[in-house]
C-alpha cells in the first residue's frame, strides 16, 4: 500500500533458509523443513526496523538457476524481473546462501548480480558452518563479489542483526548490469572456483554426521528395512499414544454434557445442546491427540532431512508405477491433509508425474479420516496383543492406511498405461544435510495444526452439525405415529433413500445418511452420526462406539472403513485440483474413478466379510 | 567414462555434460547444477531396486540422479 516502504526480495538456491529468515524478520509462521521445494507460491510481510523504516519482505520459491523449470520456480523469476503480475521488481534483493554449501549456492549469487539490481548476499547456516570449521573471509569475498555481505543465523533469534542493521543503513549500490549472456553464464562455474579459492576454506566438503547417517540410511537392505520400520512405528504410536488421550477427553465431554442436560429444560435446545453440540462436536474433538501425535512425527521427519532419502529409496518403485521419487513428500504430506499435499507437487517439474501425483494424493489417508476410522476400529476391532507386541487396533489402522498406498500404486500404474509417453522423466534431487528438530519449532508446528483443528471444529464441522441435528428433529412425528420419531424426520427420509445406493455395502441409513456431511469435511461423518444416534435416542453422549457396536455388524464396520479409505475426497481437496491443474476434466475424473473403487471395494468387502462372519 | 558406470566410491572429475537431444533442459540444468569441466563427483549411494538412482556428491552437495540423467555426464577417473 503506502509507496515508501521498501521491497525486499528473499532469494536463493532451495533449502537455504530463505523461508525461516522470513519468519525470523516478519514474525511469520510460513512452513520451513529441511528439503528443497518447501516454498511454492511467494508470501509477503512486513517489518519495522529499528530506525522506524517499514520494509515490505518478500518470501520466494528457491530456485537454482533462472533457466526456470518448474511452475514455483517460474514465480521467483518473474517477481525479480518484474514481470510478475501487478508487481514491479523489487528494491533491493537479499540473495540468501548456505554458508555449507557455497560451491552451488555462489553461482546463483553471481546469476543475481548480473540482473543489475541492487543485491545483498546473506551467508546463512553460520552455526553450521562454524561447527563444521568452515572459515569464510567475508571482507574479501564482499571485495570481490562487489555487494555487500552479512552473516546470518535464521534459525536464532538476533540471527539476522546484520542483515538488519546493513538494510537499515545506506541502500546498497547497485551491482553493474552484464548484459552479454551466452559465454559469461557458462563462465560463472570458473568465478565461482575463484572466489571459493581466495575466500573459503573447507576441512572437508559434507559433514562427517551425514557421511555416517547415510551410510545407514541408504544403505539396499538397511535404508529399506529402517524406512519400513519408520513408518510402521509411526502408526502404532498414533493408534497407542492416542487412545488413551482420546479416551480422556470423551469422558471429560461425558460429564460436561450430563451437566448441562440436568441444568437445561426438556426441549429442543436442551436436544440441540446435548445431542447436537456435545454429542457432535465433542465426539470430534476428541481425536485431536490422534492428529497431533501424526503430526508430531510428520514434522520430525521434515525437518530430520530424512524425507528424501527415503524419496530416493523409492525412486524406482515409484517410477514403475508411474509416479517418481519426488512424489513421496507430497504424498507423505497428504497423510495429513491433501490439500498441502497436492500443491506441494508444484515443485515437481514432469507435468505428467505431477498430475498421476495429483490424482493419487487422496488415497492417502488424511488426517480428517483418522476420527472416523479410531472410531470404528474402537468399537469393533478387540484390544487383542498380536505376536506378543503389536496391537490389533493398530494394525488394522496400518492396514487402513496401506489400502489407500496400494491403491495409489494401483492407480498410478493405470495412468501410466493410458498416458503412455516415451520422453524422459527427471528426478534431479537434492538430498539436505540432516539436522536435529528444535523442539520449539515443533511445538509451533503442533501448535498451528491443533488452532487449524479447532477453527475447523468451530466452523463448518460445528454448522454441518447444527444442520444434522435439525434435520434429525424436524419435522417432528405425527400424532398418533408408531414408529421412532427420527423416521419421520427429514435425515430418516433422506437416509432411507439414501440406503437404496448404500445398503449393498451393508450400510444402515444413518451412515448412509453420514456421509453427506463427511464430503465437506471428513471428520464429521462422526459428529453426524453420533447426533443421529443421540437423537434417536440411541446413545447417550459419549456412547456412540456403543450406539454402533450395537446396531452395527462387523462386516459393515470393515465396509464403511475400506469406503473411507478410497471415497472421493472432501469438496476443498476437489477445489485445489481444479486449481492446481485448471481442468474441471481432472476433477471428474479425480471423483469418478474413487467413487467407482470405494463402491466396489466396499461392496466386496461387506460381501466377503459376511460369508465369514 | 559416464558417471553411471562409475564404481561406487571412486574417485573422478566430471568431463563435460552431453545433450542428449537437442536443447536439452537436463543436460542444462546439469550444468547448472555444477556438473562441469574439472569438478570433482564420486558415487556415494547405489538406489535398492535395480541399482537406481544414483547419489553423486559434487562439490558438497548430494543429488539424486536417476542413471539416465548420470549418462549424460562424462567422467575422467583419476589416477589411483
Ligand atoms: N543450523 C541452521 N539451520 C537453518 C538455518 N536457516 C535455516 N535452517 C534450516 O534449514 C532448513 C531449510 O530452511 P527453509 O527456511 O525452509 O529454507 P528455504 O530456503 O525457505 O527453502 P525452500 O522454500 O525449499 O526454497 C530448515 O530445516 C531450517 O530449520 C540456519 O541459519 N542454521
Ligand atoms: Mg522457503
Amino acid at each position: 500500500m503506502s509507496a515508501t516502504a521498501l521491497r525486499i526480495a528473499l532469494v536463493g538456491n532451495p533449502n537455504c533458509g530463505k523461508t525461516a529468515l522470513f519468519n525470523l524478520l516478519t514474525g511469520g509462521r510460513q512452513k520451513v523443513a529441511n528439503y528443497a521445494g518447501v516454498t511454492i507460491e511467494r508470501k509477503e510481510g512486513r517489518f519495522t526496523t529499528p530506525s522506524g523504516r517499514v520494509l515490505q519482505i518478500l518470501d520466494l520459491p528457491g530456485t537454482y538457476s533462472f533457466d526456470a523449470n518448474s511452475p514455483d520456480e517460474q514465480i521467483t523469476r518473474d517477481v525479480l524481473e518484474g514481470n510478475y503480475p501487478g508487481e514491479a521488481a523489487p528494491d533491493l534483493i537479499v540473495c540468501v546462501a548456505d554458508a555449507t554449501n557455497l560451491r552451488l549456492h555462489l553461482r546463483f549469487v553471481l546469476e543475481v548480480k548480473r540482473l543489475g539490481r541492487p543485491v545483498v548476499l546473506a551467508l546463512n547456516m553460520m552455526d553450521a558452518a562454524r561447527r563444521r570449521g568452515i572459515v569464510i573471509d567475508v571482507p574479501e569475498l564482499q571485495r570481490r563479489l562487489g555487494i555487500p555481505v552479512v552473516e546470518t543465523v535464521a534459525v536464532k533469534r538476533g540471527g539476522a542483526a546484520a542483515l538488519v542493521e546493513r538494510v537499515d543503513g545506506d541502500m546498497p549500490v547497485a551491482a553493474a548490469a552484464s548484459l552479454d549472456d551466452g559465454p559469461s553464464r557458462a563462465n560463472l562455474h570458473v568465478q565461482v572456483r575463484e572466489l571459493l579459492a581466495a575466500t573459503v576454506s573447507m576441512p572437508r566438503q559434507t559433514a562427517e554426521l551425514d557421511d555416517a547417517l547415510d551410510r545407514w540410511a541408504l544403505h539396499p537392505v538397511f535404508g529399506l528395512l529402517i524406512l519400513g520400520v519408520v513408518m510402521f512405528l509411526v502408526f502404532q504410536a498414533v493408534y497407542a499414544a492416542g487412545k488413551p488421550m482420546t479416551d480422556l477427553i470423551g469422558d471429560g465431554f461425558g460429564w460436561l454434557g450430563d451437566h448441562a442436560a440436568a441444568s437445561l429444560p426438556v426441549g429442543p435446545i436442551k436436544s440441540l445442546v446435548v445431542d447436537g453440540l456435545f454429542g457432535g462436536i465433542g465426539t470430534v474433538i476428541g481425536f485431536l491427540p490422534e492428529i497431533l501425535v501424526l503430526f508430531f512425527f510428520i514434522l520430525l521427519l521434515e525437518e530430520s532431512g530424512y524425507l528424501p532419502r527415503a524419496a530416493f529409496l523409492l525412486d524406482r518403485l515409484m517410477m514403475s508405477v508411474g509416479l517418481t521419487g519426488r512424489s513421496f513428500i507430497p504424498l507423505l504430506s497428504s497423510f495429513a491433509c491433501a490439500i498441502p499435499g497436492i500443491m506441494g507437487t508444484r515443485s515437481i517439474q514432469d507435468p505428467r508425474d505431477r498430475l498421476a501425483t495429483i490424482l493419487v494424493a487422496p488415497l492417502m489417508t488424511c488426517s480428517a479420516r483418522l476420527p472416523v476410522y479410531a472410531l470404528l476400529i474402537g468399537a469393533f476391532i478387540p484390544m487383542h496383543h498380536v505376536l506378543g507386541i503389536f496391537n490389533l487396533q493398530g494394525l488394522v489402522l496400518f492396514a487402513l492406511y496401506a489400502a489407500g498406498i496400494l491403491g495409489a500404486m494401483a492407480v498410478g500404474w493405470v495412468i501410466k498405461r493410458i498416458h503412455r509417453d516415451k520422453s524422459e522423466h527427471a528426478l534431479l534431487m537434492e538430498l539436505p544435510s540432516y539436522r536435529m528438530p528444535k523442539p520449539r519449532d515443533i511445538a509451533i508446528g503442533l501448535w498451528e495444526r491443533a488452532s487449524i483443528f479447532l477453527k475447523r471444529l468451530t466452523g463448518v464441522i460445528l454448522a454441518l452439525t447444527i444442520i444434522m441435528w435439525a434435520i434429525s428433529t424436524f419435522p417432528g412425528p405425527p400424532a398418533g405415529a408408531t414408529g421412532p420419531a427420527i423416521d419421520y424426520s427429514i435425515a430418516g427420509y433422506m437416509g432411507h433413500y439414501l440406503q437404496y445406493i448404500f445398503a449393498p455395502l451393508g450400510f444402515n441409513w444413518q451412515i448412509s445418511l453420514s456421509l453427506i456431511p463427511a464430503f465437506a469435511a471428513r471428520e464429521t461423518a462422526v459428529a453426524a452420526l453420533a447426533t443421529v444416534y443421540a437423537v434417536g435416542g440411541d446413545s447417550d453422549t459419549v456412547g456412540l462406539a456403543h450406539a454402533l457396536a450395537a446396531n452395527f455388524s462387523v462386516a459393515s464396520a470393515l465396509s464403511l472403513m475400506v469406503w473411507f479409505a478410497f471415497a472421493p475426497q472432501c469438496m476443498s481437496t476437489l477445489a485445489v485440483i481444479r486449481r492446481e491443474t485448471h481442468s474441471w476434466r481432472n476433477v471428474a475424473i479425480s471423483f469418478g474413478y474413487m467413487f467407482v473403487v470405494a463402491y466396489v471395494a466396499s461392496l466386496l468387502t461387506y460381501q466377503i466379510a459376511r460369508l465369514f462372519a | 567414462m559416464r558417471l553411471s558406470d562409475l564404481p561406487k566410491g571412486a574417485p573422478a572429475v566430471v568431463d563435460r555434460v552431453d545433450d542428449a537431444h537437442a536443447a536439452d533442459p537436463i543436460a542444462q540444468r546439469l550444468r547448472d547444477l555444477g556438473f562441469v569441466d574439472g569438478e570433482p563427483v564420486r558415487v556415494v549411494a547405489i538406489g535398492p531396486v535395480g541399482a537406481d538412482p544414483l547419489l553423486i556428491q559434487i562439490g558438497s552437495t548430494r543429488f539424486a540422479l536417476r542413471r539416465t540423467e548420470a549418462a549424460r555426464v562424462t567422467v575422467r577417473q583419476e589416477a589411483a
